[in-house]
């Protein structure tokens, strides 16, 4: 199966091109999904990606107070992809991922203060302050978490397309997971077992070129992270993960090669992290300008942004008011879980076992 | 002779089965390989083949019987030259039951409730009295540290950075390999400097792949190089788990001794602070079950530089657990070309006559300072720190426990199986007379570490409960 590449080895060329180009195809795939969103969609886009730029911002911030212990890996730079495929995504479909979850969660629809105090380690958490950042969940909102240890969350999901499957539903699974961790060997028993038994999952490579302080060529052969299917006939797009609507597009096909019983594929998703790794991160691993560039020529909410005001779809004062009203959002669910009480001292026993 | 053809068995729990068929009759000519009977158990049908040549000279067994025991002569094979008259007197024969003189575990078996076969796994009702005792190691004590040696302040963390490049200028074949070893200087800062001293080849940076890795790391072993393996922390080690008890440490012994694996496999090990179940947990207890293992656990700087130095050193594998807290603290290291510590030996931290604390790696800090609060209340502890948990140094423990009559053990890991249920018992067993009481076993609640900052208080242990134990072994 040969792939058109358009993100070469070294760096990512196609973030900078066109919207036309903005994925790769492979197998079957038309790209016949428009790259274009009308103006509700770019609006939802926006307050979506917003809110989670806001929270990470105040969770950085609260974690510098002292309220936020542990590792707290903030999602700030890439947005658009959990956005763009919660957008994609039907009722009953599941996310998992690793422990770069706070956007996740927000883009299931779990609330801000419920992450907010899960992060500050308080009753009112998701997880009754039990979990902490990593640790997430909500049965609810089909959100499975919030895992550790990286790359197990891959066979985790491919668990839960397994569960779909078993059930007759047309529920697909969708487990995002990073650069790092596609080097591990589950990932790839996982594609496997997916492939050989046609389980309806996505598997969403967040490439954001990084793994702590090493970054992708460095730590793998093959830097293509959409060809590594190709061994299990798994098709894989690059998808320019800055753009909400290229991650639409491509999260759409993918969700309906997995309803119409094709198997697994997997979305390469080229994006960026802006902050360091967890809180405490010297980032000697890369330069400030290369940082900067990201931020100032592919920012995925400045895009949208953009967009709305060039088509007239917004004025600066309507942005102005949806930026308060997600400010609002963020300092509730900041005082909530500065507020609410730490778990009850019998909560140490509870939840072990059933 | 005439060859016995016995019944044969299909696994290693069958202990009979039902002769189905005769392929072959009296008379006829049998070459290796030939299919002459079926046998079949609840389990399976299985075909039995010749292992000889020769004629069938007489079948004992008729085909259709049932409940024929493993080992039953079956038929008779005639080789060249023999004729069948010698036969007409032969018999189905029972199998030997073998005496009842307890060689082996299925016959002591045997002598307690007459099962033909056991599997291996079964234990056996009577002790074994030819079970070899396991021999004694006898170990060297700590080096003397020469009058006037200059004592440095020295962190953790630069006490193991400076082991490690002290064994990598004298071996030219030790090596570092693990995630962000390398270009980062460590993600704890314990491989600083490394590779700007010993360069890319043997400073090595790994993908998050620790299952292969670590297998890597044994492989370079058994082949004679000597890899430190560092894992980021051990708990993503139990992605590697397999490696390192499967591989590493019993290949010694399955290869006869031939081939082991001289490897370190180190990285902090233990809760940190407020980073959750899946980033907080202490292995000590898990990996000192393992023969073919060796566990060291150390607490101070000096302990960690003698230690890691030894480790290295050992033809054997060593899981060495540091522990993230500690890495920050500071001791007194010895100055000296090369300061190497005996893996195996515990260090009397401090001498005392009222009771005896035995602890390791970070537990050593409660306990620390509860004898502390413990001396103003009148009560001279006695406190040993491991160092090794395996192989463990329990004649020093008792040597103290025979002085004082009172044990307490601290731990951070978990309770059930701890390491301190594990000196209790053998405590137990070989100081019975001397105690005063019974051990007290202080360690990690039996709880997934929770995230809240006061739930993870709770689930830690705290000197408060060092200190109410040591009172409580003194009926204070
Ligand atoms: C099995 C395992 N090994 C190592 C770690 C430590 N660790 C946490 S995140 C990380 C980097 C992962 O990078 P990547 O998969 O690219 O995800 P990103 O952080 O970029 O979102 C590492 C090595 C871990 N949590 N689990
Ligand atoms: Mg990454």
């Amino acid at each position: 199966m040969a792939l058109p590449n358009l993100a070469s080895a070294s760096g990512r060329k196609s973030a900078a091109k066109s919207a036309t180009k903005l994925f790769s195809r492979a197998g079957d795939f038309t790209g016949k999904n428009s790259l274009e969103f009308g103006k509700e969609e770019d609006l939802h886009a926006y307050r979506e990606m917003l809110l989670i730029r806001r929270f990470e911002e105040k969770a950085g911030q609260l974690y510098g107070m002292g309220f936020i212990g542990g590792f707290c890996h903030l999602y700030i730079g890439q947005e658009a992809v959990v956005v763009g495929m919660q957008m994609a995504q039907k009722e009953g479909d599941q996310v998992i991922t690793a422990y770069r979850d706070h956007g996740h969660m927000l883009a299931t629809g779990m609330s801000a203060r419920g992450v907010m105090a899960e992060l500050t380690g308080r009753q009112g958490g998701y997880s009754r302050g039990k979990g902490g950042s990593m640790h997430m969940f909500s049965k609810e909102k089909n959100f499975y978490g919030g895992h550790g240890i990286v790359g197990a969350q891959v066979s985790l999901g491919t668990g839960l397309a397994f569960a779909n499957k078993y059930r007759g539903n047309d529920s697909v699974s969708v487990a995002y997971f990073g650069d790092g961790a596609a080097n591990q060997g589950q990932v790839y028993e996982s594609f496997n077992m997916a492939a050989l038994w046609k389980l309806p999952i996505v598997y969403i490579v967040e490439n954001n070129r990084y793994a702590m302080g090493t970054s992708t060529s460095r730590a793998t052969a093959q830097s293509n992270y959409s060809l590594r299917g190709s061994g299990f006939g798994i098709p894989g797009i690059q998808v320019d993960g800055m753009d909400v609507r290229a991650v639409k597009a491509a999260g759409d096909e993918a969700l309906e090669h997995c309803r119409t019983g094709n198997g697994p594929i997997i979305l390469e998703m080229l994006t960026y992290r802006y902050r360091g790794h967890s809180m405490s991160d010297p980032a000697k691993y890369r330069s400030k300008d290369e940082v900067q560039k990201m931020r100032s020529e592919h920012d995925p909410i400045e895009q949208v942004r953009k967009r709305l005001l060039d088509k007239g779809w917004s004025s600066e004062d309507e942005l102005k008011a949806i930026d308060k009203d997600i400010r609002d959002v963020v300092s509730d669910s900041a005082d909530f879980a500065q507020a609410d009480p730490e778990p009850d001292a019998s909560e140490l026993y509870t939840d072990i076992l059933l | 002779m005439p060859i016995d053809i016995l019944m044969p068995a299909l696994s290693p729990t069958m202990e009979e089965g039902t002769l189905s068929k005769w392929l072959k009759q009296e008379g006829d000519k049998v070459t290796s390989g030939d299919v002459i009977a079926e046998i079949e158990t609840d389990k399976a049908t299985m075909e039995v083949e010749a292992v000889d040549e020769g004629v069938i000279g007489k079948l004992l067994v008729a085909a259709g019987t049932e409940n024929v025991k493993v080992n039953t002569k079956i038929a008779v094979l005639l080789v060249e030259g023999e004729s069948a008259d010698a036969l007409s007197a032969e018999k189905p024969a029972q199998p030997e039951v073998p005496k009842a003189d307890a060689d082996t575990p299925a016959a002591a078996s045997d002598a307690a409730g007459g099962k033909a076969r056991q599997s291996a796994d079964e234990p056996s009702a009577v002790a074994d009295s030819k079970v070899p005792a396991q021999p004694k190691i006898d170990l060297a004590a700590d080096p003397d540290i020469p009058e006037g040696t200059e004592m440095v302040m020295t962190t953790v963390r630069e006490a193991l950075r400076d082991a490690m490049a002290e064994e990598m200028r004298r071996d030219e074949n030790v090596f570092v390999m693990g995630e962000e070893v390398a270009e980062y200087q460590g993600a704890y800062k314990i491989t600083q400097g490394l590779l700007q001293e010993f360069g890319a080849r043997r400073v090595v940076d790994t993908p998050i792949t620790e299952h292969g890795f670590a297998g890597v790391g044994v492989g370079a072993a058994m082949a004679g190089l000597k890899p430190i393996v560092e894992f980021m922390t051990f708990n993503f080690a139990m992605q590697a788990i397999d490696q390192i008890i499967n591989s590493a440490a019993k290949t010694l012994y399955m290869s006869g001794g031939q081939m082991g694996a001289p490897i370190v496999f180190r990285g902090p090990n233990g809760a940190a602070a407020r980073v959750g179940a899946q980033h907080s947990q202490d292995f000590s207890a898990w990996y000192s079950q393992i023969p073919g293992l060796k566990v060291v656990m150390p607490y101070t700087a000096a302990d960690a530089k003698g230690l890691l130095k030894a480790a290295i050193r050992d033809p054997n594998p060593v899981v060495f657990l540091e522990n993230e807290i500690l890495y920050g603290q500071s001791f007194e290291v010895p100055k000296l070309d090369d300061f190497v510590l005996p893996i195996g030996k515990a260090r009397i931290h401090k001498t005392g006559k009222d009771v005896t604390i035995v602890s390791f790696g970070i537990g050593m800090t409660y306990a620390v300072k509860a004898i502390a609060e413990l001396e103003k209340e009148g009560i001279d502890v006695e406190l040993i720190d491991l160092r090794t948990i395996r192989p463990m140094d329990l004649p020093t423990v008792i040597e103290s426990v025979k002085k004082t009559g009172r044990l307490v053990t601290v731990e951070e890991g978990y309770p059930q199986n701890s390491v301190g249920t594990e000196i209790a018992t053998r405590v137990m067993q070989q100081a019975f007379d001397y105690l005063d009481a019974p051990v007290l076993t202080i360690a990690g609640k039996d709880v997934p570490m929770p995230y809240a900052a006061n739930l993870e208080k709770l689930a830690l242990p705290n000197v408060g409960e060092v200190v109410q134990a040591v009172k409580t072994v003194c009926y204070k």
